[in-house]
C-alpha cells in the first residue's frame, strides 16, 4: 500500500508535488504565507530578522528538542516538560548562591539539575502510565501543580529551610527568592565561548555545537534497543505489551529523558537571556516550546528533527515581527501582540483536534472492519 | 459503631473530601484564636460560594453526556462577556440590565455551545484537552477582539484614544449587587448573607435537576454512562452530546454574570484564561468524577473549595505571618484535578 502512493508521488509534476506538501504539512505552509505577509510590514531589516533567529534558534532549540522522545513513546505533546524547566531553574538559583562563575558553573548547573530532573521526570511518569490514553491533559495539569510545590519551595523554603546565603537573591523579608535572579555570572558563557562574527551577525557556534550534539544524540538512540521499544509503544501499546516490552517502565524512561534535557535546555535558555524571572521563566515554556514544533510541522504522533527548527523559525520570526506588524498595519501594538497569543494556543488546537479526529476515524474504520461492511454502508449513508 | 460502617462510609465520602473537609473545620475553628472574625469568614465565604457556584453546575451537563470536565469554561464566559458589555451599551440599569444580560447571552452561549459541541463530537476520546485549548484560543481571539469592537459606552471604551474596552468594567449604576442585596440578610455590621444569589443558585440546580428528570435528560445520562447502549436503544449520541455541551456552555455565560454582579467588575481581554480550573477543582473536590457529576457534588465541592480559598489567607497569615494562600490554592486545586485524572476507569481513553 505504502510503496504504491510512493511511487505514485514519483510519478507526479512538480506543482503536484508542491500542493501535496502542503496538505502534507498544512500548518508550516501557513506560518510560511504568515511570515511572507508580515515581514514586509514590520519594517525590520533583513540584518536584524536574521540575527533575532539565530538567537532564538540557540535558545529554544534544545528544549524543543526535548519534546521528541514522548512523542515517539505515544504519549503525546509532554507539557510536563515544565518540571524540567524548575529544575533547571533551582540549579541556577544553587550555583548563583555559590558564586561559581563562567563555564564550570554553567556545567555545573546542569548537572545539578539532572537528578531534579530525573527525580520529577519518574514521578511525571508514574502518574502518566495512571492515566493512559489521557497524558496530556494530565501532564498539562501536573505542570500546574508542580508550579504550587516550585513556589513552595523557592518563594517560602529557600532562605529558610533551604539555606541561600546570598542577599542578592533573598527577599528583604528574610527568606524566599526574589522575582529576578541576575545570572551575571553565566551569562551567555557557552554563547560567547567560541564568537563567530558573519557578515555583522553574532554566531554562537559552541551553542550551536551543543544543541547538533543532542540531535546525533537523538537520532542514535532512535536506533537502539530503548528507541525501538518506544516506538513499538507508540505504534500500539497493547502489541508491544505482547512483544514483551516493559510498556510502563519504558514510558517512565521516555518521561525522565525527555525531563532531564528540558532542565538543561532551560539552563541554555536562561543562560542566553541572562536574567531569570524566577516565577515566570518555566511558566510559559511548555506552551511555547510545543507550539513551535507543531508549527515546524510535528503532530502529536509524529516528530522530528527538522520539525524542531523549522518550527522555532517559523514561530520566533512570528514572534518577533507581529507586534511591529500590527502597529504599522492597524496602528495598534497590541493586537500584534494578542494576534501572537492567539496563534500559539490556536495552532496547539489546530494539532490536537487534527489528531484526535484522525485517530477517531481510525478506530471507527477498524470497527467497522470488524462488524463487516454492511455497517460500514449503514454509517456511510448516515454521514 | 463498628468499623465496618466507618469504613463504608468514608469510601463512600471519599478520602480527599475528608481530610479538605477536616481542614476547612479547623480553620474555622482556629479562626476566633488568631482574631479573625468568624462571622465575616462564614459571610465570605458564602458570598462567594454564591458567586462560583453556577459556574460549577456548568460542569455537570458535559460530564453527565460523557463529554469530560468542561475546561472550555471560558467560551461559555465570554458568551457571558459579550451579554455584559452588550448591556452596559445599551445603558439598561439595576435588575433588568441583569436580565438584559442574561437574554443577550443566552443566542451567544448556544451559538458557541453548538460549534463546541459539534468540534468536540469529532474528537471523542480526547474531548478534554482540546476543550482545554479551545478555550485558551477563544480567550486569546476575544482579545483582539475586545480592542477592535466598536462600542461607544464612556464606562468601558479607554479614555485615551476612544477605543478599545477597557481591562476591567465596573458593573456599578448597572447590575452590581442586583442578586446580593435581593431579600439579603444583615445581621450586625459584619454578617451578610446574599440571599438572592443563594435562591439564584437554587433555581438553576433545580432547573438542571428537573431537566435531568425529562425524557432528554435521562437519555443524556445513558448516553454519557455507555454510549453504545444508547445507540444501541435508538438515541441520537451525536445530537445529545451536542445539547449537553450547549447547556454547559450557557450556565458559564450566566455564571460569569453572577459573578460580575457580585464581585463588581467584568474583567476582560486574559480575566477569563485561568477560571476553569476552580471550577473544575470545585466539582471534584465535592466528589464528582470525569465520568459522573451530580448537583450535590457542585454544592458541597464549592462550598468546600471556596470555603478554603476564604479561610486560608486570613487564618493561616495570622498563624504564620504570611500568604501562602495563593500557592495553597493552586496546589490544591490542581491536585484535585490530577487526582481525578489518574483514578482507574472503566471506559478506558479518555483525555
Amino acid at each position: 500500500m505504502k510503496s504504491v502512493e510512493k511511487k505514485k508521488k514519483e510519478q507526479q509534476s512538480l506543482p503536484e508535488r508542491f500542493i501535496l506538501l502542503i496538505t502534507e504539512y498544512p500548518v508550516p505552509a501557513l506560518f510560511i504565507v504568515i511570515s511572507i505577509l508580515a515581514i514586509p510590514a514590520s519594517g525590520f531589516s533583513v540584518g536584524y530578522l536574521t540575527q533575532e533567529l539565530i538567537t532564538r534558534l540557540v535558545r529554544n532549540s534544545f528544549l524543543v528538542l526535548s519534546l521528541i522522545i514522548p512523542i515517539m513513546a505515544g504519549m503525546g505533546l509532554n507539557f510536563g516538560m515544565t518540571l524540567g524547566a524548575m529544575a533547571g531553574q533551582i540549579a541556577l538559583i544553587f550555583i548563583t548562591d555559590w558564586g561559581i562563575i563562567g563555564l564550570p558553573g554553567l556545567f555545573l548547573a546542569m548537572i545539578l539539575s539532572m537528578p531534579m530532573s530525573v527525580l520529577f521526570g519518574y514521578a511525571t511518569g508514574k502518574i502518566l502510565n495512571k492515566a493512559k490514553g489521557r497524558e496530556m491533559v494530565t501532564s498539562f495539569i501536573l505542570a500546574f501543580f508542580a508550579n504550587g510545590i516550585y513556589q513552595l519551595i523557592v518563594l517560602y523554603g529557600m532562605g529558610s529551610v533551604i539555606n541561600i546565603g546570598s542577599d542578592a537573591l533573598v527577599l528583604s523579608r528574610g527568606y524566599g527568592i526574589r522575582n529576578a535572579v541576575n545570572l551575571i555570572n553565566v551569562r551567555q558563557v557557552m554563547d560567547n565561548l567560541v564568537p563567530i562574527k558573519l557578515f555583522g551577525i553574532n554566531i554562537p557556534l559552541a551553542t550551536f555545537l551543543f544543541i547538533t550534539l543532542l540531535c546525533v544524540m537523538i537520532l542514535w538512540f532512535k536506533k537502539t534497543k530503548l528507541g525501538q521499544d518506544m516506538r513499538a509503544i507508540g505504534q500500539d501499546m497493547a502489541v508491544a505489551d505482547a512483544a514483551g516490552i516493559a510498556v510502563e517502565k519504558t514510558r517512565i524512561i521516555a518521561i525522565v529523558i525527555s525531563t532531564v534535557l528540558a532542565g538543561i535546555g532551560q539552563i541554555i535558555y536562561l543562560q542566553n537571556i541572562g536574567t531569570m524571572n524566577t516565577y515566570n521563566s518555566h511558566e510559559q515554556i511548555g506552551m511555547f516550546s510545543i507550539a513551535a514544533i507543531l508549527i515546524g510541522g510535528a503532530t502529536v504522533s509524529k516528530a522530528k528533527i527538522g520539525n524542531v527548527f523549522l518550527g522555532v523559525m517559523l514561530f520566533h520570526l512570528m514572534f518577533v515581527v507581529s507586534p511591529m506588524a500590527g502597529k504599522n498595519l492597524i496602528g495598534s501594538a497590541m493586537l500584534g501582540e494578542y494576534f501572537r497569543v492567539f496563534v500559539s494556543y490556536g495552532v496547539i488546537s489546530i494539532a490536537l483536534v487534527l489528531h484526535a479526529w484522525k485517530r477517531l476515524k481510525e478506530q471507527e474504520r477498524s470497527r467497522a472492519g470488524l462488524q463487516g461492511i454492511a455497517t460500514e454502508e449503514a454509517r456511510g449513508s448516515e454521514a | 459503631m463498628d468499623m465496618e460502617v466507618v469504613k463504608t462510609y468514608i469510601q463512600r465520602v471519599g478520602w480527599p473530601r475528608i481530610i479538605i473537609g477536616i481542614f476547612l473545620f479547623s480553620l474555622f475553628i482556629a479562626a476566633p484564636f488568631v482574631q479573625v472574625r468568624v462571622s465575616t469568614s462564614i459571610s465570605d465565604t458564602l458570598i462567594r460560594f454564591g458567586m462560583n457556584g453556577v459556574m460549577v453546575l456548568a460542569m455537570v451537563p458535559m460530564v453527565q453526556s460523557g463529554c469530560g470536565l468542561n475546561f472550555g469554561l471560558p467560551l461559555g464566559i465570554i458568551s457571558g462577556l459579550l451579554g455584559a458589555v452588550l448591556t452596559i451599551e445599551l445603558g439598561v440599569t439595576g435588575f433588568p440590565a441583569f436580565l438584559t444580560a442574561m437574554a443577550i447571552t443566552t443566542p451567544f452561549a448556544l451559538l458557541f455551545g453548538f460549534g463546541y459541541g459539534k468540534l468536540l463530537n469529532r474528537v471523542k476520546g480526547n474531548e478534554m484537552v482540546i476543550a482545554t485549548y479551545v478555550g485558551f484560543s477563544s480567550v486569546a481571539f476575544m482579545c483582539m477582539m475586545w480592542l477592535l469592537m466598536p462600542l461607544k459606552s464612556p464606562t468601558m471604551v479607554w479614555g485615551y484614544g476612544g477605543e478599545g474596552l477597557r481591562t476591567t468594567i465596573s458593573t456599578e449604576g448597572f447590575y452590581l449587587h442586583v442578586l446580593n442585596d435581593f431579600l439579603a440578610v444583615r445581621i450586625g455590621e459584619k454578617f451578610f448573607v446574599p440571599t438572592g444569589m443563594i435562591i439564584f443558585l437554587a433555581l438553576m440546580c433545580l432547573m438542571v435537576w428537573a431537566f435531568y428528570h425529562t425524557k432528554t435528560g435521562t437519555a443524556m445520562t445513558a448516553v454519557g454512562s455507555n454510549p453504545d447502549y444508547a445507540r444501541a436503544a435508538g438515541i441520537n449520541v451525536n445530537r445529545m452530546r451536542v445539547i449537553s455541551v450547549m447547556m454547559s456552555t450557557w450556565l458559564g455565560g450566566i455564571g460569569i454574570l453572577v459573578y460580575q454582579q457580585s464581585f463588581g467588575f467584568i474583567q476582560l481581554y486574559m480575566g477569563p484564561f485561568f477560571m476553569a480550573f476552580p471550577a473544575v477543582a470545585a466539582i471534584l473536590i465535592g466528589g464528582a468524577s470525569v465520568h459522573k457529576a451530580s448537583i450535590y457534588n457542585v454544592l458541597i465541592g464549592t462550598f468546600l473549595f471556596q470555603g478554603i480559598l476564604t479561610m486560608t489567607p486570613s487564618v493561616m497569615n495570622s498563624i504564620i505571618n504570611t500568604d501562602m494562600s495563593e500557592v495553597i490554592r493552586i496546589i490544591v486545586s490542581n491536585g484535585m484535578i490530577l487526582y481525578a485524572l489518574t483514578r482507574v476507569t472503566h471506559s478506558g481513553s479518555r483525555g
